[in-house]
């Protein structure tokens, strides 16, 4: 629906990626001088995350992202962060990437249910950018990058009404429609219902530009006010105290797409018994993409831009496991519900000659294999190449 | 579950609401305004409904008591295009011999006969005015006489005629007086004078404007925003009902554009108003997981206009995105939620 809602949604999920990685490499954090080599230690963190920003906040891939353009489906957005969670020497199992996004999709399903206003969604998102530079505050040349982008969101959204922002907001929670993956932290904090559902809270502040319900006012025809009444609205609310900032630094107020992760707080998602209603999203996911052309058009385009790092032959790429113990991974990727697996884009690239120059071009930069890795009975897997090499 | 009855010195008979069976739907609602529309029949006892869930819409045939009859899903038709179309609304439109559903979405507008069996009428958006910084779509649907008007993204408002019967359907008018895009049109029966307005259509600026239908749609009034998108807009008896984002309800007098009554409904965003204009009862019901139902009073001598609480009900944790009343006295009315697979109804009888 809305043509400027790719970027927003992308940033936040970005942003909890690192959240989720950053507590887990914590969590298996062993002091240096006593890892092994193959552990966890605070240097690998910190090299993990520099990756995943360096590559996430690449310039020309924001600008491309900046791009109006209407979102694209689950399916493609997923492959984006499979690559971004592999821009480094970490590795993922297809459970722990699961499981991964899993969290990922549902924190933000809930910070844009729960966004006061259609616009505070922005707030979310510096909320989100100025936790990553927390993350990074070494690095001055990363902290430029998250800035700048920080910058180009202020172009780009400081400008749109009210109106538009709402239809950002719809066009997000389309995106969202029917997950209720329940998450443990949210079930402890009771945030989420035990249905998958979250908490609308009836009480609180009101959004800033609201006023607090309750008032009936009555005016003549010169416009003088000749009467006023109350009337019980139901809820518990209160005046906002102030608004939150949009600039590069300030105060955001809003507390939605802050860090809710620490390393005492693992967090688990329960996949089964989850809303009947997963039908009409299974028969999304099954039904083949008639637009698959165009989305490859669009990947190429992105991950052209994304310059990812290739992990050297001798190096081994340490795995990261976001269960807590390998065999927990194990059942996870054979327990997972049918409807929920979140497979990779498989794209049958066309024979088609009219192929959009630009990735032409970029599929000229790499080199083809002769055998792909998984062999797709009809046509080849341009992503599947792009995995070889 | 939060009732709230106001202590109002008229109308002891309808007041205190009750859950109803709810009705089934094959997909959730779509985080939509004005997410549900209501046919009332009552000659064959039958009420129907529709629902947007996203690239499909529902529609359900419903037997007294909520026993669901008959259900029908409809696309919207696919055309030039990134990704699969949207559908925005939909909406049953009655005329003086035929009823009409019509479906907006971000490729067209299409009309069906009532139970949506056969589409006798498709328009694209004209892909020529894109612009590729805003997203294309239909949206706003009212009925007036024989015209079916729709709402554009770009401002305009399209009027088509409809002949009593057949999918002769022509486009008559294109109306300009909106700067941003449409939300939502409203009509009412053109009353006794002639030079009374019968249609407002609203925007995403909060700007609204009155007309007066005709083979040539007239602009009687502009009565301006004040920087909330309206999302939803009613008409009774010359007074504009209008939903806004700041969950505002405000109603303004058309013929002069004097504002009335001024309500702090809610505190999120208006999905839906509706009115069952017979006994001048408002339905509101917002984001903020609540529905309110006013009493509308025009005051002849004085031309003010009152207003009064009736009832308030919440439907915890739910994200509403449609409402209506189900019968002409305003006794009943029905609920739709941002990822409910269901229709909540309500009814005080």
């Amino acid at each position: 629906m809305s043509v400027r809602a790719l970027p927003l949604l992308f940033l936040n999920l970005g942003g909890e990626m690192l959240y989720i990685l950053d507590q887990r490499l914590r969590a298996q954090n062993i002091p240096g001088d006593k890892a092994r080599r193959d552990e966890w230690t605070e240097v690998d963190r910190k090299r993990v995350l520099h990756d995943i920003i360096l590559t996430m906040f690449n310039k020309s891939f924001i600008e491309e992202l900046l791009k109006p353009q209407e979102l694209y489906s689950k399916k493609a957005l997923r492959t984006i962060y499979d690559r971004l969670a592999h821009a480094s020497i970490m590795k993922l199992n297809q459970a722990s990437m699961d499981k991964l996004y899993d969290l990922m999709t549902m924190a933000l399903k809930y910070q844009v249910l729960l966004c006061p206003r259609p616009k505070d969604v922005l707030l979310v998102t510096f909320n989100h950018l100025d936790t990553i530079k927390g993350l990074i505050q070494d690095n001055p040349a990363l902290l430029h990058l998250v800035d700048e982008t920080l910058r180009q969101l202020i172009e780009v959204y400081g400008g749109l009404s009210a109106g538009e922002f709402q239809l950002i907001r719809q066009t997000l929670l389309t995106f969202f429609q029917d997950l209720h993956i329940r998450v443990s932290l949210f079930l402890k904090d009771k945030v989420q219902n035990s249905n998958g559902r979250f908490v609308l809270p009836v009480s609180g502040p009101v959004p800033w530009g609201i006023e607090v319900p309750g008032l009936i006012r009555m005016f003549d025809n010169k416009g003088e006010e000749v009467r006023r009444v109350e009337f019980p609205h139901g809820g518990n609310y209160v005046t906002a105290p102030k608004e939150g900032s949009f600039e590069v630094y300030g105060d955001r107020v809003l507390k939605l797409g802050t860090n809710m992760y620490s390393v005492n707080r693992p967090v688990e998602t329960h996949t089964s018994g989850t809303s009947k209603n997963l039908s009409s999203q299974a028969q999304q996911s099954i039904a083949p993409n008639p637009l698959a052309k165009e989305e490859l058009n669009f990947l190429a385009k992105l991950m052209g831009g994304m310059e990812i790092k290739k992990t050297s032959g001798p190096e081994p790429g340490f795995r990261l496991n976001l269960f807590t113990t390998d065999e927990e991974e194990e059942q996870a990727a054979l327990t997972r519900p049918e409807e929920l697996s979140h497979e990779v884009v498989n794209i049958q690239a066309t024979q088609d000659q009219q192929r959009n120059q630009e990735l032409a071009r970029i599929m000229g930069e790499f080199e083809v294999m002769d055998q792909p890795r998984w062999s797709a009975s009809k046509g080849d897997d341009l992503l599947a190449m792009m995995d070889e090499l | 579950m939060v009732a709230a009855d106001s202590e109002g010195p008229s109308d002891p008979g309808v007041r205190m609401f009750r859950r109803q069976r709810s009705i089934p739907l094959r997909g959730s609602a779509a985080a939509l305004s004005n997410n549900l529309s209501v046919l009332q029949l009552p000659v064959c006892n039958l009420t129907h409904f529709g629902v947007v869930h996203g690239p499909s819409a529902q529609l359900l045939s419903v037997a007294p008591e909520g026993v669901p009859l008959a259900q029908r899903q409809l696309h919207a038709k696919e055309g030039a295009g990134v990704s699969s179309p949207l559908i925005t609304q939909v909406h049953w439109c009655a005329l003086p011999f035929r009823v009409l559903l019509v479906l907006t979405s971000h490729r067209g507008i299409q009309m069906y006969e009532s139970d949506g069996s056969v589409m006798v009428y498709w328009h694209a958006l004209d892909s020529r005015d894109a612009s590729p910084v805003q997203a294309m779509f239909a949206r706003g649907i009212a009925s007036c006489g024989h015209f079916i008007c729709v709402g554009m993204w770009s401002g305009r408002v399209l009027v088509f005629d409809i002949p009593a019967k057949g999918p002769n359907i022509v486009l008559s008018e294109e109306l300009a007086g909106h700067p941003t895009s449409v939300t939502d049109i409203a009509s009412e029966p053109a009353q006794e004078q002639d030079c009374m307005a019968d249609v407002v259509t609203a925007d995403d600026s909060g700007l609204l404007c009155v007309w007066r239908s005709g083979p040539e749609f007239k602009l009687l009034t502009r009565i301006p925003g004040f920087g909330v998108p309206c999302t939803s807009v009613q008409l009774w008896k010359g007074i504009a009902a209008v939903g806004y984002g700041n969950g505002q309800v405000r109603l303004y007098e058309t013929s002069t554009g004097a504002l009335h009554v001024q309500i702090n409904a809610h505190a999120r965003a208006i999905c839906a108003l509706d009115l069952a204009p017979e006994v001048g009862k408002l339905l509101s019901a917002a984001e903020d997981t609540f529905v309110h139902i006013w009493k509308l009073s025009k005051r002849t001598e004085s031309g003010c206009t009152e207003v009064e609480h009736c009832h308030g009900e919440c439907v915890p944790d739910t994200q509403v995105c449609g409402a209506r009343f189900c019968d002409p006295s305003g006794s009943s009315f029905a609920v739709t939620g941002y990822d409910l697979a269901e229709i909540l109804t309500f009814s005080s009888e």
